[in-house]
């Protein structure tokens, strides 16, 4: 008896570990088939039994890639979008939400309900009118198509809202205000320091959103020249008869950039970020 | 200070304001794509009368739904029981949080490629495997009712860990004095989960399932990188049988592939009706089960 306890609770201790382990090879195994299907031949891949094992095929395989659509182009493409995108959502939406969190204005409440309710209603209802409207401004089949709307992203002026009203101390405030020092300066100056864990959750989320960002682009990016990662990986897959090694190395180098940014980042994002969002 | 909120209200006003109220105009309208705005007729609730008689949208609707219940509630529930797990061991907490993480900021494009190899009908890993041990492959990419799985596969492959994750840190919000009150009591841990974890998580597991049930019922890139092709080229789009065809695929291709803003805008309001009403039953239900 007195042998077995410890060794039950031992057992007890392992079987979370084990189904979590499960999960883990679910969750992965897509990441290593990927590289397995990137490195070795369809021919490979698809003989029975299959290869599990990555092979040597990787360069023949990304060749292929480049000489179906423009890899680099449309890699460049996308950081550009990524990025500016990214920096105007920072900005302006940290801005919004500074004034909405500690200052008292006219229309405050009713600006904030309205940015609220349109948050809730589905993105569909407004890709038409969007469309039409790029149309008129010239912008259809250019990057500054998916610049513009993706910078009115209400979920951030929403999200620092909430962060900033616990987070940036009014004290200080009042003290850079005794100073003569403006919106502009409080903003710059206390705000955005205090509120840095907050924003580099917004870059991540907003990075990642725009990077990964497929029906916008696909409608809007008629030409194909100026294409992104995603709508270009999606044309790799429509020929018949697919080569899926070649498929799967160019959606593996597509992913790589924003796994390894997010891999750096992810003590924000997984932690503070989500938990932040439940408030 | 709105000098500091006019910049985002300007770029909101614009492409997120005028739009929506811009579609609700256009789902009145015959839209011209060729006369624009000025040459549009208006045409009363013909689009929206189309709708419900369109055998098409309703088929959407039908499959939209199957996909909403195979890749939400076995998921969030997956999901949960992922989360208590986490929650109750000590060791490599982060490194489950990260791999559990990691599906989800993968680009849903790529995910469908990586899928669609996977259960590629003739040679895919899937049908090799049920091969393996003696059973016949099943046509996953052309049998209606397994290429609905296979979308939600999908879905629950992304985001079973972003739910996990969500859960995770309702459950630390939990004081641990109640489990060494309910661990006193003689309740082991599966009964604690049921009786002090669920019940406690109701708000977040509230949130989950309607942030799941709205995502879900717009699903659209899956089944168009699968399935998806110009219908002025094939009829048959949504996968045979229009078998994958869900509410937003078939916006975009009224929309987009047949140029008909109208019955696209139409379309779009639909979806958000059915979206609307699945939210507002999701609220009922938490609140009957608050109430018993």
């Amino acid at each position: 008896m007195r042998a077995a306890r410890p060794l039950r609770r031992h057992w007890r201790s392992l079987v979370p570990h084990l189904v979590l382990w499960v999960g883990v090879v679910v969750a992965l195994f897509p990441f290593y088939w990927s590289v397995v299907m990137a490195t070795n031949t369809t021919r490979d891949i698809f003989s029975t039994p299959p290869k599990l094992v990555p092979g040597t095929h990787l360069l023949e395989n990304l060749q292929n890639v480049f000489a179906r659509i423009d890899f680099w182009g449309a890699l460049g493409n996308t950081a550009l979008v990524a990025v500016v995108t990214t920096g105007a959502v920072l900005t302006l939406d940290s801005l919004a939400a500074f004034a909405f969190s500690k200052f008292e204005f006219p229309g405050r409440r009713a600006l904030f309900g309205l940015l609220l309710l349109l948050f809730m209603l589905p993105a569909q209802l407004s890709l038409i009118p969007q469309f039409i409207i790029m149309r008129e401004l010239g912008f259809v089949g250019q990057l500054q198509a998916l610049v513009l709307p993706a910078a009115a992203n209400a979920f951030g002026v929403f999200w620092m809202r909430q962060y900033m009203s616990t987070s940036v101390p009014d004290e200080v405030l009042d003290a850079a205000r005794m100073d003569g020092c403006g919106f502009f300066r409080q903003w710059w100056h206390v705000a955005l320091p205090t509120t840095r864990p907050g924003l580099a959750f917004l870059a991540i989320f907003t990075f990642v959103a725009a990077w990964n960002d497929y029906v916008w682009p696909l409608i809007v990016l008629v030409n194909p020249n100026v294409q992104t990662l995603q709508t270009s990986l999606a044309q790799l897959n429509v020929s018949f008869g697919t080569d899926y090694s070649m498929v799967m190395a160019g959606a593996l180098l597509a992913v790589i950039p924003i796994m390894v940014a997010f891999l750096f980042l992810s003590r924000w994002f997984v932690a503070d970020g989500v938990a932040g969002a439940l408030k | 200070m709105y000098l500091a909120i006019a910049p985002f209200f300007v770029l909101f006003g614009v492409f997120v304001l005028i739009p929506v109220c811009f579609s609700v105009w256009l789902s009145f309208q015959k839209y011209s794509v060729l006369g624009g705005i000025g040459a549009s007729e208006f045409v009363g609730l013909r689009q929206f009368e189309f709708l419900v008689q369109d055998a098409t949208f309703r088929r959407a609707l039908f499959n939209t739904l199957v996909i909403w219940v195979l890749g939400t509630f076995p998921m969030l529930a997956m999901a949960l029981v992922l989360a208590a797990l986490i929650n109750n061991v000590t060791r490599l907490k982060a490194f489950y949080r990260l791999a559990f993480f990691l599906p989800n900021v993968t680009s849903i494009v790529a995910v469908t490629l990586f899928f669609g190899a996977l259960f590629s009908e003739q040679f895919g890993l899937v049908n090799q495997l049920l091969e393996a041990v003696g059973l016949t492959g099943v046509p996953w990419l052309s049998d209606p009712w397994a290429m609905k799985v296979v979308v939600a596969v999908l879905i629950t492959w992304q985001w079973c860990g972003y739910n996990a994750i969500l859960y995770l840190a309702g459950m630390q919000a939990i004081p641990g004095d109640v489990y060494e009150a309910a661990q006193l009591d003689g309740a082991g841990p599966v009964r604690a989960f049921f009786s002090i974890t669920v019940p406690l998580l109701r708000p977040v597991i509230l949130f989950t399932t309607v942030i799941s049930t709205i995502t879900t019922l717009q699903t659209f890139t899956e089944p168009q990188v699968l399935f998806g092709s110009n219908t002025a080229v094939n009829p048959n789009s949504g996968g045979p049988g229009q078998g994958a065809l869900t509410m937003v695929l078939y916006f975009y291709q009224q929309a987009f592939n047949n140029n008909d803003y109208g019955y696209g805008a139409a379309i779009a309001l639909g979806v958000f009706a059915v979206v609307l009403v699945f939210v507002v039953i999701n609220f009922r239900l938490a609140r009957a089960g608050e109430d018993s």
